[in-house]
């Protein structure tokens, strides 16, 4: 049962490997993509490793997998340019991939490396994975998990500012310069000519007067 | 049964895939960030195959640190290739010339 569900699980991740790489449409890869990446967690079930089988599906396929095709989406990108010339490094690349395999190959089924009929280990019934994993994280990988937080810190706010970019036309409040405020940059006080008062002798002069000061102010 | 060199096996051609789809798609940087993706996964299955063929635990924390690594990495590389785009308004490879003398 274990070795059917192997070699369809393998199946189904080596196409969907192969299509990654080979579909036309990026948006295709993408989802091939998360495909292999599911299929590689349930091999991963399969060799009992529960806790790092759940975490793949978590961080690919729910965040990086995501982030990849928004960026796909959300680029007006000319897929047909870059598609010229996909087809004439085939003979190159398949002689380079097809020796890196048949040489991996080799060396994992040569008889010196001892690979040969090495089963799955067989835990006590009560062994947790999970477990087993959380206790050496915080005790012997302590540092290395808390320098694994702050890449992912760093990593973020990289992405932030890299990708961040200031509008010329937006129009903000700045919190600062509005407390810092004092009352002369809001306030002006301006002095205007009292009205003068009416003479019996010279109504015109009068009239004149006001009119400068208001041309004054 | 399915023993380690199944998944050693398994591991070895999802790798030569990757290879194979970085040549290929020279030109995209887009699935040339994909086929990375895919030969980490490769790698961290042989890192798994051999923890728990070996009963060594190890191996599964070096993949839980692998993953969080990949993880930061392919953000910021998606986050290049953003500010690439913007500002050349392409993503070919051949494109990336600038530092050329």
């Amino acid at each position: 049962m274990t070795e059917v569900l192997f070699y369809v699980f393998s199946a189904v991740l080596l196409f969907a490997g192969l299509m990654v790489i080979t579909a036309k449409n990026p948006v295709h890869a993408a989802l091939y993509l998360v495909l292999s990446f599911f299929t590689g967690a349930m091999l991963w079930m399969l060799m009992q490793a529960e806790f790092l089988a759940v975490s793949l599906v978590v961080v690919y396929v729910g965040a990086v997998m995501v982030l990849f095709l928004f960026v796909v989406m959300m680029l007006d990108i000319n897929f047909e340019e870059l598609r010229k010339g996909f087809w004439k490094f085939v003979p190159l690349a398949t002689v380079v991939a097809a020796i890196m395999a048949v040489e991996m190959v080799l060396i994992l089924t040569h008889p010196a490396a001892q690979l040969k009929g090495v089963t799955l280990m067989e835990r006590a019934p009560e062994y947790n994975n999970v477990r087993d994993l959380g206790v050496q994280i915080y005790t012997t990988y302590f540092l290395p998990f808390q320098l694994a937080a702050f890449v992912l810190l760093v990593g973020m706010i990289a992405a932030i500012a890299l990708t961040l970019r200031k509008r010329k036309n937006t129009k903000f409040q700045k919190p600062g310069e509005q407390v810092k405020v004092k009352r002369n940059d809001r306030l002006r006080i301006v002095k205007v000519d009292s009205e003068p008062k009416p003479t019996f002798e010279a109504p015109k002069p009068a009239a004149e007067g006001q009119g400068e000061g208001a041309k004054g102010e | 049964m399915v023993t380690l060199e199944h998944y050693l096996v398994l591991a070895a051609i999802l790798f030569a895939i990757s290879v194979f789809g970085i040549f290929m798609n020279r030109k995209n940087l887009i699935v040339l960030l994909m086929a990375i993706e895919l030969m980490l996964l490769a790698v961290n299955m042989n890192f798994i195959a051999f923890s728990q063929f070996l009963g060594d635990s190890a191996g599964q924390i070096f993949v839980f640190f692998i993953l969080t690594v990949a993880a930061a990495e392919s953000a910021i590389g998606l986050a290049i290739l953003v500010v690439l785009f913007r500002n050349l308004r392409s993503i070919n490879v051949e494109d990336l010339d600038h530092l050329k003398g």
